[in-house]
């Protein structure tokens, strides 16, 4: 096994979006990230699944820098990038993003040489400009005369790939994928997909997939991890996490794909059907913030917020269900 | 034939004027279904999906819109021919729309109560108006057959305050509180979370069982349409490529597009994704001679670049828009 | 590795050398097509266009093109002194015999004049402040601009130009100073509004995360994403300018006698209302046809910068 990358310990990101009361102020917080830990290994794809407002973009913004941690630490090979006021550039070189929607990603107003030159300006001054801009178009697979153009004359997939070519610009070792094929039509989403497989082997990076889309994850991940309002519910290899999905949010979240097989239908657990409403993460419930909504709710929910236990090697659920993880009941004899 | 399909299009274009001339957008489309179907229609953005459906309510913005050639008939009459004031009726009872965003559907700044109730009223019969209590009894009924708690409150409240599946579950609602023969969902619940995603498409398809409502069902997702409908339309840069049961076409895909579109669909059972299609729909302003996919299809023959493939049958509900089954039947030329 | 890279290397030197220009010159030569397209579809932009045309050309050329040049200035001739319209004089006379159309002609040249300084002098600062402000949102730079702009917009703008004009010697570059006082705030508003949505476009993101400094994107990322609303208020705003440039003629203020001005004259004309009426009339239609003029512009310039509909 590899070793982390990053690690990332009890994170904490609350936003303060108001205040109530006209007296008493008292300001309203988003807990968009509430404790969050994980670890990214050398050269894996580590995905973080979750629906709106699950708070994995917060999560993948606060890594990539666009916001400070409320709590918790984030240390990348060893090095803690929010030690100083400002990130330290060779950290910045290190730790890249490729956004969800290309068309907001890209300025329209610059073509796509200025594009890819910014990264290349600001880390690697010394090189021959035009003739990395024509490398790292190559590497996407476009041609050298997409220089000149501009985002708008571009398809959507072709928009991603120009992002993707400039967060390798400054070779980086970490590029957080958030939601990078989701903007996208299916028949486009392969080709994407498989020239990020590429890059990976071929410079040995380490993504950081952000993604709402279980079906992708089955094929990229190495591991997954399903976050709930600004929690992690439950973290396993892929192929172990879709063989045994323990967590009821797991199963549900399963159940509610739409598949195109029937081998595909046969890995949905059938008896959970999805019910009520995602909460707003201003008004967390009580307790396991999913306990409105589970099938499996026992009186201890509402009350105490479960902790994460391990219930096979490399694999923890946060939930009150297995919390004799030595007994632990697996899902299909429910 | 002695009744009429509930919709039935002939050999659709469809014209947009922008800078460089004629966007060609539909090229010929043939559409049938009868009452009682659950139809898809699936294709990548830009296929030309909504403004086929645009075009059977009359909505499409004319100019820059042009229909130089086709028609659409609902119920035998033909759609592109009525008065407005016929077209009102149709579009009032006889045809309803939901759409991918609920949001954008429904009006901030009236309450759900007034636009439902509004819904209700210039849809009812103009000869005997309802009171207004029997429109409000309405309201609320249309509200609990989308498993809404609480109506009255809910009458009440603005958009604002409802999440999203809630406004999109106001939204079937609206839609069905007319007792429309026909329903046309675009991309019902693409906009929200898998999850909740779920809970409307069973709920839509629950409440169209019941009330033997037709339904076509845009979308690019192929799984939904899989869950959703009884048989399928395939669209491809403006023409219908490929239609059959949906069974069938899940089993059996024919048109290399639609293949192209199945592969391309990442499987929970893994394996890894496939490249997809090479290349990107073409330009409406000078599209592809001959068959406009054959710049993106693998199995491209000569043939397929200087004629447009006419339909081929390959079973009683199975045709395919393509020259690799030229051997297998009786071609139906299509435009 | 390094006979690949020289080849790579040689083929973006050659497409330095010819096809750079081309495709540059391509892309350009489409997006003018484009905004052409877009621009004349309204008839009522051509109009506005031709108007603006027409009139600039006239107060470009005006000695040339008026019938009595002489009359721009001091000149009196009482014998043809308040001739109606005739061949001789289209727009007849005026109460001290001078032509008409002439003096429009040449009243033009301020009205375009102070339009062409007053956004020369407003826009830049403007738009830098707005620029700032909003990248700096929620911080105190964004208050101190912010709060000072909304003082300046709170003064009645007439009155403002009325108080300074009054102090200072009332003249045409008097005029024009205390005008552009009151008018930057708008842009400071505008670039404001637009910079804060555009600071959280994910391109800036993008560029914050690799490294790029505060400058670049400010000016690079953020600055050019602002210039078509900035231009279509432009447009909109030289009409808007020469009303009151106009206004502050009428009530003496601006440009000052014998130099022609149209509210200069129409001050002057209404005077001998209704039986002259010539004299008032024709330098009010004036400002009405270079206002609209510039208003058509102004639309045809808005939807020009509009996003496709397709």
């Amino acid at each position: 096994m590899s070793a982390d990358i990053l690690t990332v310990t009890d994170l904490k990101k609350y936003f303060v979006i108001g205040q109530s009361g006209l007296l008493k102020r008292e300001p309203i917080t988003v807990k968009a990230v509430d404790g969050v830990s994980f670890a990214v290994r050398e050269g894996e794809t580590f995905g973080l699944v979750g629906e709106s407002g699950s708070g994995k973009s917060t999560v993948a913004y606060t890594v990539v820098g666009m916001y400070r941690p409320t709590a918790g630490t984030i240390t990348f090979r060893g090095q803690n990038p929010f030690a100083n006021k400002t990130r330290p550039l060779a950290l910045k070189k290190e730790i890249q993003i490729v956004y969800q929607d290309p068309g907001s990603s890209l300025n329209p107003r610059r073509s796509i040489k200025e594009i890819i030159e910014l990264p290349l300006r600001i880390h690697r001054p010394d090189e021959n400009r035009i003739e990395q801009v024509v490398r790292l178009l190559e590497m996407v697979e476009l041609p050298p005369d997409y220089m000149y153009k501009y985002p708008r004359m571009l398809g959507g997939g072709e928009k991603q790939m120009v992002a993707i070519a400039r967060a390798l610009a400054t070779n980086p070792s970490f590029v957080i994928l958030d939601e990078p094929t989701s903007a996208l039509d299916v028949s486009i989403q392969g080709k994407i997909i498989n020239l990020l497989i590429r890059l990976q082997k071929e410079f040995h990076l380490s993504y950081l997939f952000i993604t709402h889309d279980l079906s992708l994850m089955r094929n990229v991940a190495s591991r997954v991890a399903i976050m709930y309002l600004g929690k992690i519910c439950e973290v396993a290899e892929t192929a172990e996490f879709f063989r045994n999905p323990y967590h009821p949010y797991t199963q549900m979240l399963l159940s509610s794909i739409p598949v195109v097989s029937e081998e595909e239908e046969k890995l949905k657990p059938q008896k959970i059907i999805s019910t009520g409403e995602i909460p707003s993460p201003v008004n967390i419930p009580s307790g396991c913030s999913f306990h409105l909504r589970c099938p499996a709710r026992m009186d201890i929910c509402s009350r105490v917020d479960p902790v994460m236990i391990e219930v096979e090697k490399g694999h923890t659920v946060r939930c009150h269900l297995y919390a004799r993880a030595s007994e632990s009941i697996p899902p299909s004899e429910q | 034939m002695t009744v009429p399909p509930l919709v039935e299009i002939k050999n659709l274009h469809v014209h947009f004027s922008v800078y460089g001339g004629q966007l060609k957008v539909l090229d010929g489309v043939n559409f049938v279904m009868r009452s009682g179907e659950k139809v898809g229609l699936v294709g990548e953005t830009g296929c030309g999906k909504t403004t086929t459906m645009k075009a059977i309510l009359r909505v499409l913005p004319m100019p820059p819109a042009r229909i130089p050639q086709g028609e659409i008939y609902f119920k035998g009459r033909d759609i592109l021919k009525m008065s407005e004031g016929e077209l009102a009726q149709i579009r009032g009872r006889g045809i309803s729309m939901i759409f991918q965003d609920p949001t954008a559907a429904l009006n901030p700044v009236f309450s759900i109560g007034e636009q439902l109730e509004a819904v209700i009223r210039y849809s009812s019969d103009q000869k005997k108006p309802l009171s207004p209590q029997e429109v409000h009894q309405r309201a609320i009924a249309s509200l609990q057959e989308v498993a809404l708690a609480d109506p009255e409150r809910l009458l009440r409240s603005y958009p604002i305050q409802l999440s999203g599946g809630m406004r999109q579950r106001v939204c079937i609602g609206m839609a069905l509180a007319t007792g429309p023969e026909l329903l046309i969902a675009d991309e019902p619940g693409t906009s929200l979370d898998v999850t909740i995603q779920d809970q409307i498409l069973r709920l839509l398809r629950k409440l169209v069982e019941e009330k033997n409502t037709s339904i076509i069902l845009i979308t690019h997702t192929l799984g939904i349409v899989r869950e959703m409908t009884d048989r399928v339309y395939v669209m491809y840069a403006g023409n219908m490529v490929e239609v059959a049961a949906t069974k069938e076409l899940f089993a059996s895909p024919q048109h290399p597009y639609t293949r192209g579109l199945m592969d391309a669909v990442p499987r929970l059972t893994g394996g890894g994704v496939s490249d997809g299609i090479p290349g990107r729909i073409p330009n409406y302003l000078n599209p592809p001679p001959g068959c406009r996919f054959h710049p993106r299809c693998p199995q491209a023959i000569e043939i397929c670049r200087r004629e447009k493939p006419p339909t081929y049958k390959l079973s009683e509900a199975h045709e395919v828009a393509c020259f690799l089954y030229a051997d297998n039947g009786k071609g139906t030329q299509s435009s | 590795m390094a006979e690949q890279a020289a080849i790579r290397h040689e083929l973006a030197a050659n497409l330095t050398v010819q096809q750079i220009k081309q495709l540059e010159r391509r892309s350009r030569r489409e997006s003018l097509g484009r905004a052409w397209y877009k621009f004349s579809r309204n008839p009522l932009s051509i109009v506005g266009v031709a108007t603006v045309a027409l009139v600039v050309l006239l107060a470009i050329f005006a000695p040339w093109v008026t019938p009595y040049p002489k009359h721009a200035g001091a000149f009196t001739d009482f014998a043809h002194a308040k001739i109606p319209p005739s061949l001789e004089h289209p727009f007849g006379t005026d109460q001290i015999g001078r032509d008409v159309l002439t003096r429009i002609i040449f009243g033009l040249r301020s009205s375009l004049l102070m339009g062409v300084v007053v956004l020369a002098l407003v826009v830049p600062p403007g738009v830098l402040l707005g620029l700032l402000a909003g990248y700096y949102q929620g911080t105190w730079i964004d208050t101190v601009i912010m709060r000072v702009t909304d003082i300046f917009l709170s003064v009645p703008p007439l009155i403002l130009a009325l108080a300074v004009a009054s102090v200072l010697k009332p003249n045409l570059w008097n005029g024009m100073m205390a005008v552009s006082l009151m008018w930057w705030p708008w842009y400071t508003r505008l670039v404001y509004g637009l910079g804060v949505a555009l600071r959280n476009e994910y391109f800036v993101s993008a560029a914050e995360v690799t490294g790029a400094s505060t400058a670049h994107i400010i000016f690079r990322e953020i600055l050019p994403n602002t210039i078509s609303p900035i231009l279509t208020k432009m447009s909109l705003d030289v009409a808007w300018v020469i009303i009151i440039g106009s206004m502050l003629s009428f009530v003496g203020l601006g440009v000052q006698p014998p130099e022609p001005s149209l509210g200069t004259m129409v001050a002057d004309g209404s005077r001998y209302l209704p039986d002259q009426w010539w004299i008032a009339v024709f330098p009010a239609l004036a400002i009405v046809v270079v206002v609209l003029g510039f208003n058509l512009l102004g639309d045809g310039v808005r939807d020009m910068f509009a996003a496709e509909e397709i």
